[in-house]
């Protein structure tokens, strides 16, 4: 398949200036990070509605939640790792248990970090914030869902947590598309199992659904962008449907979107399932492309995973 | 306690006397809801107290039948175990009756073990976990700020929680921004929960560390109302800087048996001692 690649980020920056035009309330905070999460577009346009708070995550999302008890919609940007590790008490604490309006809007989620290596790569950040109560979850698949995501979620009240990558990434859709938060999108139908991907999965599963489709397994293709609230009639229609689920996420398959599916299936309609995603371990400096080789975030590991869960069945 | 800015100012001896006698009760209240929930924290909600009611009677403005009024001035209890304190400031205020202090942590209570401000009327912000307040105070005052509004936001902060290194950005972050709208207190008990500070983690010299940071700084006596009231009359004027004021107090203030006392941090009393404390606090309820 051939792809016209977009980095996701400036989704999130255009997003930003725009809602900042509309809607007076609309404030940003960054961590010393502005131009890698292209917050700085925001401070350009409005830069008394924009703070930095320094190297001081902890400290960003406090103020993020003082700022949104005044009744500002609070966008406050860093890396995954720093947004959801470093402040994970000030999260929890101070904007999901009283359900402030703050949207934590990451960037350089997951392996694809690349060079940076371990310290930057953020495997755990859906696990963090799908267990806190209250807290909205998205990992958009590409600039435009990004871009729809954000302004999406502006006039949703309460907390929320999108993940962005570093990497230019596959345009899935266009100016068009209609994203919707908790309603997941099935790009491919099929008949004999689906792939649930989310993220920069997304375009390999529609890679594996072509090549799976030449040995004559027809396989569905889903994006499950929204992790919380997640989609359940969406997966329990694939399972009934298909009779068979894989999932796909660049994230610790502990507890991350495929262990999310896996619940729904355990609840609702349980059937064969397997799982595509980074292994339990830290990652290492290398180049994006050859880190999912090496990290299993293949079509190859999807097209065989999906054989698997089709034999699996009874 | 009003809608306007009250001059507490002129007659401050009177308004020192008032809030005297309403402490006294305030008291016995946080004696008696933290004996009937069994546990909770009287030590430093007996340090915090007059700080509190100072506040909430005379130096706030807020409007107890309107507590999401958003001209309200903001109180942050960033040391959120000092709960009882702050409910007690809060229902004797009119927020709620008395009677509903003894509900304190009890299943289906308004009343949380630390404060919820999705919960109980009155309370502006979520704490619990020490360290996070004077963040949210900060951006408190300048969401205020933005919206070109005169309120003024406290926050009170216990000597062992500025330990806690988020403080430290925060009050870098404070006086970077100029937030001259908040003014913090720091509840300067010298004890934390294993023993004296300066033992555990010296935090010395507290006020010098602030005023290097930028801070304005006022050192008084935290049991003396004109000394609070006069602080936080001062504090107003300043113009350009945040204001922390060291309220040099005692854990366990007004029961004699608790003063001074790391016990009482998160123990409450027996039958016996209830009866004790509560004599000593000029009889019953
Ligand atoms: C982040 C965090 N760590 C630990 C605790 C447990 N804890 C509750 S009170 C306390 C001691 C606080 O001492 P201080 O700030 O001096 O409070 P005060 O003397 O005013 O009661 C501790 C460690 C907590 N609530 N939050
Ligand atoms: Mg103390």
């Amino acid at each position: 398949m051939e792809w016209k690649l977009k980095n996701m980020r400036p989704g999130f920056g255009e997003a930003l200036v725009e809602l900042g035009s509309k809607y007076q309330n609309i404030v940003a905070l960054n961590a010393d990070l502005s131009g890698s999460t292209t917050t700085s577009m925001f401070e350009s346009a409005y830069p008394e509605r924009f703070f930095n708070m320094g190297v001081a995550e902890q400290n960003m999302m406090g103020v993020a939640a003082g700022l949104a008890s005044t009744g500002k919609i609070v966008f406050a940007s860093t890396f995954a790792m720093f947004a959801t590790g470093r402040a994970y008490d000030q999260v929890r604490q101070s904007i999901a248990y009283p359900k402030l309006s703050v949207k934590i809007v990451a960037t350089h989620a997951g392996i694809t970090v690349g060079g940076d290596g371990a310290s930057h790569q953020m495997h755990e950040d859906l696990a963090l914030m799908r267990v806190l109560p209250h807290m909205t979850v998205i990992a958009p698949a590409d600039y435009w869902e990004t871009k729809k995501a954000v302004l999406n979620v502006a006039r949703t009240p309460g907390p929320c947590y999108i993940r962005t990558g570093r990497t230019d990434t596959p345009l899935i859709y266009d100016e068009d598309y209609d994203f919707r938060i908790g309603i997941a999108d099935t790009l491919v139908d099929g008949e004999d199992v689906t792939v649930i991907a989310m993220g920069l999965m997304v375009s390999k599963a529609m890679e594996a659904a072509e090549v799976l489709g030449k040995e004559g397994i027809s396989a569905r293709v889903v994006n499950l962008s929204t992790i919380k609230p997640i989609d359940k009639n969406c997966i329990i229609k694939a399972a009934r449907d298909t009779g068979a689920i894989v999932t796909a996420e660049e994230h610790n398959m502990i507890v991350g979107m495929g262990s999310a599916v896996a619940e729904v299936l355990l609840d609702h309609e349980p059937v064969p399932q397997r799982r595509v995603g980074i292994p339990d371990v830290f990652g290492e400096s290398g180049e994006s492309e050859e880190l999912m080789q090496a990290y299993g975030l293949t079509v190859e590991n999807i097209v065989e995973s999906a054989k698997k869960a089709v034999a699996m069945k009874r | 306690m009003s809608l306007e800015r009250f001059d507490y100012w002129t007659d401050i001896d009177d308004n020192a006397a008032d809030l005297a006698g309403i402490s006294t009760e305030a008291r016995r209240w946080i004696i008696r809801m933290t004996h009937e929930a069994g546990s909770g924290h009287p030590g430093g909600s007996l340090s915090s107290i007059d700080i509190l009611i100072a506040l909430y009677f005379k130096v706030m403005r807020h409007d107890p039948s309107d507590p999401t009024w958003p001209d309200r001035d903001r109180l942050v209890m960033s040391k959120g175990h000092g709960a009882p304190a702050l409910y007690t400031a809060l229902s004797l205020a009119g927020y709620f009756v008395r009677e509903e202090l003894l509900t304190l942590r009890k299943l289906g209570s308004r009343l949380q073990g630390h404060p919820s401000m999705n919960k109980t009327p009155g309370i502006d912000m979520s704490t619990g976990s020490l360290g996070q307040g004077l963040s949210i105070a900060l951006g408190i005052a300048l969401g205020a700020r933005l919206d070109r509004k005169d309120h003024r936001v406290y926050c009170i902060l216990g000597d062992g929680e500025v330990q806690e290194g988020q403080v430290w950005e925060a009050a870098m972050a404070a006086a970077h921004y100029k937030a001259d709208n908040l003014c913090a207190v720091l509840d300067r008990n010298n004890l934390q929960i294993d023993g004296p500070t300066e033992k555990i983690m010296s935090i010395e010299p507290a006020l010098h560390k602030f005023e290097s940071f930028g801070w304005n700084t006022i050192e008084i006596n935290g049991h003396d109302f004109k000394d609070i009231l006069k602080a936080f009359h001062d504090a107003e004027t300043v113009k350009g800087r945040p204001t922390m004021i060291i309220a040099n107090t005692v854990k366990g203030k007004g029961v004699s048996f608790m003063e001074g006392s790391v016990k009482f941090h998160g123990k409450t009393t027996t039958p016996e001692e209830l009866e004790r404390a509560l004599s000593e606090l000029g009889g019953d309820i």
